[in-house]
């Protein structure tokens, strides 16, 4: 299968099944669409007659014989000839720690109901916590990285419980020769200078929440009183990673159908001097007036473009800034393995709720058709695990035809058993997305690769 | 004139033969709570470096 696309001004071509990319000239992308496999070495005679118009005949076999040379280099319409063995065991080695069901927002699009899950306010007991330790420990098996996320609602609502925790964790990793990577996720309103500090010190990536402008953030990030977070947040958020030095952290938003212009959002972030910024589409029942519909994508997608050519933009000027989901590797990247499993839920990654029943995700959390079991013991349910870890994108139908089978394996198991019943059956609102923010994050590679060669 | 420039050469069969360890970060644990992206995150297994 090949994918072309056109991109800030290049033309660009993906070979699915071997991972290859080409850049294009126009005579090249023109041709290409013609092809089918399998190629001959001569330039068909219907290929030269359809574009005799647009090129020169030269121009036009000059390009299929470099489009014949990647087909027997095997970069171009490459078939699947290995199997990709999927290894059959799940073990546990990320834990999203549900530190609060309650949080000191009410942010309008929470998924969270609020904070509490729709199961009551609670912030998890430290002994809870600990037997979540204890439980990753032994179910992580020989996996020596484990990584722990302190969630919510609000997770600094339990800061004595993360501070016991960590402390907990660190104190046994090494004699059962684990690496624990600690990470966060917070609205700010709790940060003091105390805790700013110990969150440096202790995580290895802190996600900040803020969705941009004021009057955007404000009109849905709101406090219980249903006044706007921003003007507290901000001033926070600044000191922090001013303090934080080099490490990671992401000021991460949300983008609705109220700011489909979130092009305008991520360069407030910068504005604010942020540099490391996500920003994400808020996934809704299609009856909730801030849910993406299908008449928002085109707006969407355009707002991708400019998005795009501001990045670029950045790039011409050496001034770093990285947004998460233009973020590709093509070369150090994940294995085919990774690319197909996708993001672990119910297998390798798993939530705890503060009474320490476990769910496949933190999106599933309080689903209780979901519930593995808990941490204090006991057996876990092997027949949900499985369906979970054998969920990989080669067994998700819709996706077989897809150019971004690898780069999304099939889409966030929640929004698609949310909006689908399913959770093999992917949410096409999110499909339309992830591919139009491949198409971007690919052309920025082609448009580095140019910067570097000019240099 | 060259008329196409390779990006990125054929690297999934090759991932296939030492990939699988299950050592990098899990994609919900770094920025992404909402969406499901994984070919932004880096390899750690270290036969693979």
């Amino acid at each position: 299968m090949v994918h072309i696309f056109k991109q800030l001004g290049y033309n660009i071509a993906m070979d699915i099944e071997s991972g290859a990319i080409h850049i294009l000239e126009d005579a090249a992308a023109e041709v290409l669409k013609l092809l089918t496999p399998p190629m001959v070495e001569n330039c068909p005679e219907d290929v030269i007659s359809q574009l005799k118009d647009k090129f020169s005949e030269k121009e036009i076999t000059d390009a299929y014989s470099e489009l014949y040379e990647l087909y027997k280099e095997g970069m171009l319409f490459t078939e699947r000839d290995y199997e990709i063995n999927i290894p059959q065991e799940y073990p546990i080695k990320a834990l999203c720690l549900h530190i609060a069901h309650d949080c000191n927002l009410r942010c309008k699009y929470c998924f969270a109901e609020g904070g509490d899950y729709a199961k009551g306010r609670k912030i998890m007991p430290f002994e809870v916590a600990k037997a979540a330790i204890d439980f990753v420990i032994e179910k992580s098996g020989t996996r020596r990285n484990i990584e722990i996320d302190f969630f919510g609602g609000e997770p600094l609502m339990g800061y004595d419980t993360v501070k016991k925790t960590v402390e907990y964790a660190r104190s046994i990793e090494k004699e059962h020769h684990k690496n624990f990577r600690f990470t966060l996720t917070t609205n700010g309103l709790l940060m003091s200078e105390e805790v700013m500090d110990y969150l440096n010190k202790e995580m290895s990536n802190v996600v900040l929440s803020l969705d941009g402008r004021k009057e955007v953030n404000d009109a849905v990030r709101v406090g219980i009183n249903n006044t706007g977070s921003y003007d507290r947040i901000v001033p926070k958020f600044q000191e922090f990673v001013k303090r934080r030095g080099g490490q990671n952290y992401y000021i991460r938003g949300t983008f609705t159908s109220a700011n489909l212009d979130f092009a305008e959002d991520v360069k407030h972030m910068k504005e604010l001097g942020f540099k490391q910024t996500s920003v994400e589409p808020v996934v809704l029942d299609p009856s909730s007036p801030f849910a993406i519909r299908e008449e928002h994508l085109p707006a969407a997608f355009a707002e991708y473009d400019k998005l795009t050519e501001v990045m670029a933009e950045y790039k011409k000027n050496g001034d770093f800034f990285n947004f998460f989901h233009f973020m590709v590797d093509l070369d150090q990247g994940p294995c085919v393995i990774k690319r197909v499993k996708g993001c672990g839920c119910g297998g390798e990654y798993v939530a705890v709720t503060p009474d320490g029943d476990v769910f496949p995700c933190h999106r599933f959390a309080g689903m209780e058709d979901f519930k593995l079991g808990t941490v204090f013991g006991g057996e876990l349910k092997q027949d949900i695990i499985d369906k979970f870890g054998e969920s990989t994108v080669l067994k998700k139908k819709d996706c077989e035809e897809c150019w971004a089978k690898y780069f999304c394996s099939g889409g966030c198991p929640a929004n698609n058993y949310n909006a689908n019943g399913d959770i093999l059956k992917p949410h096409k609102i999110s499909c339309e997305l992830e591919r139009k923010r491949l198409e971007c994050a690919i052309a920025l590679k082609a448009f580095e690769a140019d910067l570097q060669e000019n240099d | 004139m060259k008329l196409v420039k390779t990006l990125s050469k054929a690297t999934l069969k090759k991932s296939a033969c030492k990939g699988g360890c299950g050592e990098c970060q899990t994609s919900c644990q770094s920025a992404c709570k909402t969406s499901c992206t994984v070919a932004n995150q880096k390899c750690e297994n270290e036969k693979q470096k």
